[in-house]
């Protein structure tokens, strides 16, 4: 009971710093700044945009906060499907393919089989039960204001945008000119964890 | 107008809702569905300012690499989780403690 009291008033003490931690640096960022945000016509594009990046974020806190580790997943593939929408917004056709090919076809079908595998789909509430919503909630607070504010408020050094291009031809042309030993680091990588992953997960088998 | 700060502010969300998902998951699965959460966060980061600052290719080719290293971490990740599985017959992250003592 005491050290439960204790507990209590050491969490509301650090939720307290936290806050007026976030809140006194939002206000020493935020002072400065008076710049009036001139609001254009909303177009298409514009509302493509959000919808695309309400459905990459939504997908997000889904796997934060879903219950159930199958919502998870599900939410995981709405993320993964918006982040390849905001590729092509950026011209990164390519990118948003392969995001396509290897992170839904390849990595969220492996989370799945893993997810099969592992937990007692009965039983839900056993298999992705999260602990300290209180705490998620306390480490949201205080990462995301910081993060959006450093990126509002730095000043970039924007250049004007080139136009929509097809990027496949100069990427392969990279890959094999300047990003040569990387490319082929990465594949050593990937045989090295193909060899990896087959020793770790299969079955140990007694050689008498 | 979609300007940088728009994909600046998706990404740093992605992050963050990441990191939550790993600090808070006791599932084993649930952890790396927070890491795929966080590489993505940064993929958008690399590619918005490759289209916004810098111009070129060099930003998606990083990109890419990121991507090819998310698919490598999920393959021995997924194979740990198993091995983990039928150690302990669960994936609560809390239950493998072998090492502790």
């Amino acid at each position: 009971m005491r050290s439960n009291t204790g507990k209590l008033v050491a969490w509301v003490a650090a939720a307290a710093l936290v806050v007026a931690f976030v809140v006194y640096m939002t206000a020493q960022f935020i002072r400065p700044t008076a710049v009036p945000a001139q609001a254009g016509a909303l177009t298409l594009p514009d509302l493509l945009f959000y919808a695309i990046a309400g459905v990459t974020v939504a997908g997000a806190a889904g796997v934060a906060l879903s219950r159930n580790i199958l919502y998870s997943a599900l939410g995981l593939l709405s993320s993964l499907l918006g982040a390849g929408g905001l590729y092509v917004f950026l011209s990164a056709d390519f990118v948003a393919v392969t995001q396509l090919l290897i992170y839904i076809g390849g990595v969220l079908v492996l989370v799945l089989f893993a997810v099969m595998l592992t937990s007692r789909i009965t039983d839900v509430k056993v298999s992705n039960t999260s602990f300290g919503l209180f705490g998620g909630v306390l480490l949201f607070v205080a990462v995301a204001p910081i993060l959006v504010a450093v990126a509002l408020l730095t000043p970039w050094a924007a250049i004007v945008p080139a136009p929509l291009a097809p990027t496949t031809a100069t990427i392969g042309n990279a890959f094999l000119t300047r990003w040569l030993l990387p490319f082929e680091v990465a594949s050593m990588v990937l045989l090295a964890t193909l060899v990896g992953a087959v020793v770790i997960a299969r079955k140990e088998i007694k050689a008498d | 107008m979609i300007s940088l700060n728009h994909f600046l502010v998706v990404g740093a969300l992605l992050f963050t809702l990441g990191l939550v998902t790993v600090a808070t998951r006791r599932n084993a699965v649930g952890v790396l569905m927070g890491v795929e959460l966080i590489l993505n966060g940064a993929n958008v980061n690399f590619v918005a300012f490759n289209h916004y600052v810098t111009g070129g290719v060099t930003g998606q080719v990083f990109a890419l690499f990121v991507i090819v290293l998310a698919a490598a971490e999920a393959a021995v990740g997924l194979a740990i989780v198993l091995s983990i599985f039928q150690t302990f017959k669960t994936i609560d992250v809390r239950h493998a403690d072998l090492m502790r003592e």
